[in-house]
């Protein structure tokens, strides 16, 4: 079987990979290139690997039995590769400023990158654990990169024990399915799954529990959220804003297809554990991020609170929904990378991070508070924003699928969280700054910003583009359940 | 004609980036901007209402309907259109708009600090009020509603005045984190409705005019429509959940609090009317007599509360709540000639609320204080001032031949005839204290001997005097002849399933 891969398939994975190899021959043997370039170079090789992507939008290919290449790959291949770029051209004067070894830095950015495709292109389990890994590795890594900081350190080290304890976890569920279905195949375990299932009731459900307790810390869901604040606080703030994108994203992709191909049969079984979660998720999230006093931490509850939001989509999942938590995510990604964009440029321009360092800064750098302010609002989910539009789509995809309880839950904590979010704001708008004077304009950036805030507004103000992509791309995921039962065809266009 | 409604979005939506773009240097090129908007959108909201007739069917004219988002999803054909049309309710709401945005850019006239981010917001909020009046789909209702709440936190927050009392302090901060909170806490209510309301249709569209038609069951009726009348009421300052109306008002800054208890409290009034007693009629009957006890403690509790304040401004708070007390009675009545005395209350209140802040504004501009008592025959040194003032209090305590009578008037009989003589009584007993506290306000700080401190105080600005001499103007306009507005409205009033004739 091994002769019929087509290895052109991965080629943007290749491309990465070699990218980093080629990244970190660079800054061996060409450092007078500067640590803020080679991050440019890095985003160019991503947003190169994006661009090769798409030879394959509208294809439904296998690479052998391993993984699929279609329009969910390739939406969120690109959306990763989006992600890493953005992540890359924001690190670069953070790593001019701080860190050491930056050819190493953006080379697991870029492995990252390669895991998080992998994990939304598999279709079967090890190959995604295998994947996963990888971007748990990178992510372990590069938190802990700010070697002379022992916050960061300690960040790490949290990071990747209790990473590690949840690989575990994750990979005993996976055996437990194996043993119980005897594949690893998302499609075989869904076809064993709707048949009589009474003979392996307990494993399989053990191995469910498992893969979900697995999943539920990769992607930070209460009760498996302890390391997010610490980690989020301790890394590098670049990193912490590709751990809440990037990871997020991916794990969802991730979660996604395995339920919507593997565990569908079984949705009655485990969608009210689900929805236990996601209300958990978002009222911990929330409620504590009203605590916070440090900016990064303030994001880590409010990025658990968004991961709720998300597994309501997970709970009531159905095509509807599916295409709506893409889009959602989608949303959150864009959003939560200009939050993040806002908070690394004040970062480099003043080395604080606490929430009422933002004192003033309407006056200081009016842009970047209109900018957050936008930002802040769409995570709160305010109109004209992505976070409106999406949250509406999704807690009503959710909604129709019999758990309005679970949306009328989820539109009270997202107002919930509106109150953390006008602290910041006041802080901005309200309090007055020290000194007055303008910070310089770093242009990069802030063309960044201004590209990350256009897509905020895009996707608040006309998201059919996107969520007709989000729909293309689930459809390739929940065309087995079509076929094999017509009634759900009903609804569907 | 449909353009013009357009425009009515389009152009403080239009204005916001350039605000941004005038350096900050300039702010009096922010104000002849806000001017020039502020204007055009009294006119085509004046041209807007006069041109409305009422055609048969539900009322709906100019009507524009592009599609958003449809067949995909959940949604179906014309799952979420951006459906914009005037009836005879919105008619007058939408003039109210023009004419309280118009006289608001005169009254912020002086305004210094950040200007051009003051306008910014302001007209934010606007576009966010007009698409409420407007909007025929569901979604986009919500949508431009949680628009009109966003820019409140920072209007408040950064502009406003904190107040200190002997005993405690609310500070601008307090303010306006409350209002916020407690609408956005109150338009969940809304979203779940919504949600349970798409479901239950089963049309898949929010079009208000295809979900109208359909014959919903009427227990879901029953349990849905108090999330709406309490989603919405908290906006409209419905008992108990006013709490926010009066702090926010007082932190406010002037041009804000005219639009806020002008305008922006009539969205929940209106929503409960467009949304909740228009979609889920049968819900809306059976909760009618709740809505008609809050409606009526609210009258009397906010006009007790404003006769026990002596800060100008907590009054001027505390009858608005009363007011919209009456106007939720209005609804509550469910039948044609107290809806229509609902919605012309909306209107008259709107105007002179909007006049009543505009006094007490100018007068704090000058003096620093608000305390009535402490005031003493200012009708001296301000004659103008003070006869703007006493003509917004004899609207407010119904005095015929302003707006307020004709508004209130309708409300009482509309309640006496569906039968709850018990709040027409304790309504009539709120009118009175009205005249009470309005009086007694004029009496104390308007007239008797001058109080030598206050001889030195100038009339109000012309910026000033030209909005109440607008504002004014409607109140006249509707006082004395109320034909065009009754026209316009009872047609539509008509339509309204579950509203006896």
């Amino acid at each position: 079987m091994s002769t019929s891969l087509e290895w052109g398939l991965l080629a943007p994975e290749f491309l990465l990979a070699g990218w980093a190899a080629f990244i970190i021959l660079i800054d061996l043997f060409w450092g007078g290139l500067g640590k803020e370039r080679l991050g440019w170079l890095a985003a160019i090789g991503a947003a190169a690997a994006g661009g090769l992507s798409l030879i394959w939008v509208g294809d439904t290919k296998e690479f052998g039995t391993l993984a699929d290449i279609n329009d969910y790959t390739t939406l969120f291949r690109v959306l990763f590769c989006g992600i890493g770029a953005t992540i890359c051209i924001l690190s670069a004067r953070y790593v001019k400023d701080r860190l050491l070894h930056p050819g190493e830095f953006y080379a697991l950015i870029l492995l990252a990158v390669i895991g998080a495709n992998g994990m939304a292109a598999a279709h079967e389990l090890l190959t995604a654990y295998i994947s996963l890994e990888l971007l748990s590795f990178s992510l372990y890594t590069l938190t802990a990169y700010a070697k002379f900081d022992l916050r960061s350190n300690e960040a790490g080290l949290k990071y990747m024990l209790l990473g590690a304890f949840s690989s575990a976890i994750f990979l005993y569920g996976i055996g437990l399915i194996y043993g119980t279905t005897g594949s690893t195949q998302f499609a075989v375990i869904g076809d064993v799954l709707s048949g009589d299932t009474s003979d392996i009731e307990w494993g399989m459900y053990m191995g469910l529990a498992l893969i979900i307790g697995g999943l539920g810390f990769k992607v930070a869901a209460v009760p498996f959220h302890m390391y997010t604040p610490d980690a989020y606080e301790g890394a590098p703030i670049p990193i912490t804003a590709l751990i809440s994108a990037l990871a997020k994203a991916a794990g969802f992709a991730f979660f996604l297809k395995l339920f919507a191909v593997a565990f569908l049969p079984l949705i009655d079984d485990w969608r009210y554990f689900i929805a236990g979660l996601a209300v958990a998720t978002m009222a911990l999230g929330n409620l504590v991020a009203i605590q916070q006093r440090n900016m990064k931490r303030l994001l880590a509850y409010s990025s658990i609170g968004q991961v709720g939001y998300l597994l309501v989509g997970i709970a009531a999942l159905s095509q509807d929904t599916a295409s709506a938590l893409v889009l959602h995510l989608i949303g959150y990604a864009v959003t939560n990378l200009a939050a993040f964009t806002c908070i690394i440029l004040y970062y480099n321009w003043t080395g604080k991070e606490e929430i009422e360092d933002y004192k003033g800064l309407a006056q200081r750098a009016p842009y970047v508070a209109l900018c957050l302010t936008i930002a802040l609002f769409s995570l709160a989910g305010m109109p004209l924003f992505a976070g409106f539009t999406t949250k509406f789509i999704l807690f009503q995809a959710a909604a129709d699928e019999d758990m309005l309880w679970l949306a009328g839950v989820a539109a009270f904590f997202s107002f919930v969280s509106l109150y953390y979010y006008l602290i910041v704001i006041r802080e901005m708008y309200v309090g007055e700054a020290e000194e007055k004077t303008r910070f310089p304009t770093p242009w990069l950036e802030y063309t960044a910003l201004t590209v990350l805030i256009a897509g905020v507004f895009l996707i608040g103000l006309y998201p059919r583009p996107v969520l007709e992509l989000a729909e293309d791309a689930t459809a390739t995921i929940f065309v087995s359940e079509e076929l094999e039962s017509g009634e759900d065809l009903v609804g569907v266009p | 004609m449909e353009f013009v409604l357009l425009a009515l979005i389009v152009i403080p939506l239009a204005v916001c980036p350039l605000f941004m773009v005038i350096p900050s240097q300039y702010p009096q090129l922010s104000r002849y901007l806000a001017a020039l908007a502020g204007g055009a959108l009294f006119g085509l909201s004046l041209l807007l209402f006069v041109a409305y007739e009422f055609d048969g069917g539900s009322g709906l004219r100019y009507e524009l309907q592009w599609a958003w988002l449809e067949n995909i999803g959940f949604l179906g054909e014309n799952g979420i259109t951006f459906y914009l049309a005037l009836d005879g309710i919105g008619a007058p709401m939408v003039l109210l708009n023009g004419v309280v945005i118009f006289a608001a850019v005169f009254v912020s006239w002086n305004l210094a600090n950040r200007t051009k981010d003051f306008f910014v917001l302001l007209f934010l909020l606007v576009a966010g009020v007009y698409g409420v009046f407007i909007s025929q789909d569901l979604f986009f209702f919500f949508f431009w509603y949680e628009v009109a709440v966003l820019p409140m936190f920072l209007l408040i927050a950064v502009w406003g005045t904190s107040s200190e009392f002997k005993t405690f302090a609310r500070t601008k901060e307090y303010g306006a984190m409350k209002l916020t909170l407690m609408l956005v806490g109150g338009s969940v209510l809304i979203w779940v409705a919504i949600m349970a309301l798409f479901i239950e249709a089963g049309a898949g569209t929010y079009d208000m005019t295809v979900l109208r038609e359909a014959a919903l069951d009427e227990d879901f009726q029953k349990v849905v429509y108090p999330l709406f009348m309490v989603g919405f009421g908290v906006l409209a300052g419905m008992w108990p959940l006013h709490t926010w109306s009066p702090d926010g008002h007082v932190a406010a800054p002037t041009g804000v609090s005219m639009l806020h208890a002008g305008v922006l409290m009539k969205l929940g009034a209106f929503g409960i009317l467009r949304v909740g007693m228009t979609l889920l009629p049968e819900g809306a009957e059976f909760w009618a007599p709740v809505l008609m006890a809050i409606g009526v403690t609210g009258a009397v509790y906010g006009s007790i509360s404003a006769l026990a304040q002596t800060d100008l401004k907590y009054m001027v708070g505390y009858s608005s709540v009363s007011h919209m007390g009456f106007v939720l009675m209005g609804l509550a009545s469910m039948n044609q000639i107290g809806v229509n005395g609902a919605v012309l209350q909306m209107f008259a209140h709107g105007a002179m609320t909007a006049l009543m802040f505009t006094s007490v504004g100018a007068l704090y501009d000058q003096a620093h204080i608000r305390d009535m008592t402490q005031f003493g025959g200012i009708a001296k040194p301000m004659p103008r001032h003070t006869a703007f003032f006493t003509i917004a209090g004899l609207s407010s305590l119904g005095l015929p031949g302003l707006a307020g009578f004709v508004a209130e008037f309708h409300i009482f009989v509309g309640v006496f005839e569906a039968g709850y003589w018990w709040a027409g009584v304790l309504g009539v007993i709120s009118a009175a204290i009205t005249a009470t506290y309005i009086l007694r306000m004029l009496a104390k700080a308007y007239f008797g001997p001058l109080n030598e401190k206050w001889a030195g105080l100038k009339e109000m600005r012309l910026g000033e005097q030209f909005a109440a001499v607008l504002l004014i103007a409607m109140i006249l306009l509707m006082g004395l002849w109320p034909a065009p507005f009754i026209d316009r409205i009872s047609a539509t009033v008509e339509m309204i399933p579950g509203i006896a004739g």
